[in-house]
């Protein structure tokens, strides 16, 4: 059975790529087949986050018109074996995807026994997020403790209760999981910030992650090292939590709150 | 001043970004799904209104509720103070 999740927003700038690049590999490390797409026609960015940016030859756009095979344009992960990437083209033509075009590669992805399809998402609710969701079986929703993310976030769950395939052809419903992200523990503590339970208790869905802000994010961008993969990070490990999350476990969510300092630190000051 | 009006001297913001959000939410989400025609019967009912009293954009709420297997249109205008002008 492949499983195609979407990784959305609605709102811009959140961590809908971050998550799809770690959410990817940290399912592709537990020896799952993933495809990771990016939906973002235009802005190519997922295969720099991926780092395998010199490695794009073919784009998802080329296999829609039959440039080439999806086999071509499918990158492997040089360091996962089951991980493969499929890049945006970098056409400003808008309408280079089509439902049908998204159809005919998420059906051969799925016949060629992927067990999971993560679709990258745009940011907005134009075309090229609808259509990121459309054949979706579940979505994470992505969000930043911060009231412009969330309301957004609000519309993109109205989409997919109703402009999903699911929705449409009344074959039940798009799984729906929250993921907050940039979460800093010490602003909600200071009142500064909304907590995982205000969010959750404004759009009333599960959350299957809470993923400290962290500087780690940026380091790992820069090097092309979907952070997931980092030794010691808090994020990482927040990400791998989620990654187990989605395949079924319970987990409880750690990093919510400011980590203590120790004995020593709070004496010496530190 | 006392060390508790210190503290309690500015309502933090995290409360009020949830009170917003959890008005603004409910709002969006009562319009959602509703026929496609009520963003433009609420600029419609807002121009004839205007025509007799002032009232602000955000006076205007038009929703449809669902009571007993059926829809109810449902409009509420919130007039504005005494002395307020006719528009124009
Ligand atoms: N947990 C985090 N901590 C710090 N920075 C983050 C975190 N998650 C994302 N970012 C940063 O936010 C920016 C936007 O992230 P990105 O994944 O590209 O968002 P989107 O795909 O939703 O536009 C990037 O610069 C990224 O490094
Ligand atoms: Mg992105």
């Amino acid at each position: 059975m492949t499983e195609i999740i979407v990784v959305t927003s609605g709102k811009g700038g959140v961590g809908k790529t971050t998550t799809s690049a770690s959410l990817s590999c940290g399912l592709a490390r537990r020896g799952k087949k993933v495809a990771v797409i990016d939906f973002d026609i235009g802005l190519r960015n997922l295969d720099l986050v991926m780092g395998c940016e010199r490695r794009v030859v073919y784009d998802f756009v080329n296999v829609i018109h039959g440039d080439c095979t999806l086999k071509q344009a499918l990158i492997k992960d040089k360091r996962l074996d089951s991980l493969f990437i499929l890049a945006a083209s970098q056409t400003r033509d808008k309408d280079a995807l089509s439902v049908e075009g998204v159809k005919k590669v998420l059906d051969e992805l799925t016949e060629d026994g992927f067990d999971y399809i993560i679709c990258d998402s745009p940011a907005g609710i134009e075309k090229g997020a609808h259509l990121a969701m459309y054949f979706a079986d579940r979505a994470i929703v992505v969000v930043n403790p911060e009231v412009s993310s969330v309301r957004d976030s609000d519309r993109i769950l109205g989409l997919l209760a109703s402009k999903t395939q699911k929705a449409e052809k009344g074959e039940g419903s798009v799984k729906e999981h929250l993921l907050l992200t940039r979460y800093s523990p010490r602003r909600v503590a200071a009142g500064e910030m909304m907590s995982v339970d205000d969010v959750k208790e404004i759009l009333g869905i599960d959350v299957i992650g809470v993923i400290p802000e962290s500087p780690d994010v940026l380091s790992a961008s820069n090097a092309g090292t979907p952070v997931i993969l980092q030794e010691n990070s808090d994020a990482a490990r927040a990400y791998e939590d989620a990654v187990g999350r989605l395949l079924g476990e319970t987990i409880p969510l750690r990093f919510l709150e400011e980590p203590k300092k120790g004995f020593f630190a709070r004496v010496f000051g530190g | 001043m006392g060390l508790l009006a210190f503290f309690k001297r500015q309502p933090k913001t995290a409360s009020i970004a949830k009170e917003r959000l959890r008005i603004i939410v409910a709002q969006e989400r009562s319009q959602r799904g509703g026929p496609d025609y009520l963003p433009l019967l609420r600029r419609e009912l807002l121009e004839v209104i205007r025509k007799y009293v002032n009232v602000d954009p955000d006076a205007i709420v038009v929703t449809v509720e669902k009571e007993d297997g059926h829809e109810v249109l449902e409009l509420s205008v919130a007039l504005p103070e005494k002395n307020a002008q006719p528009a124009g």
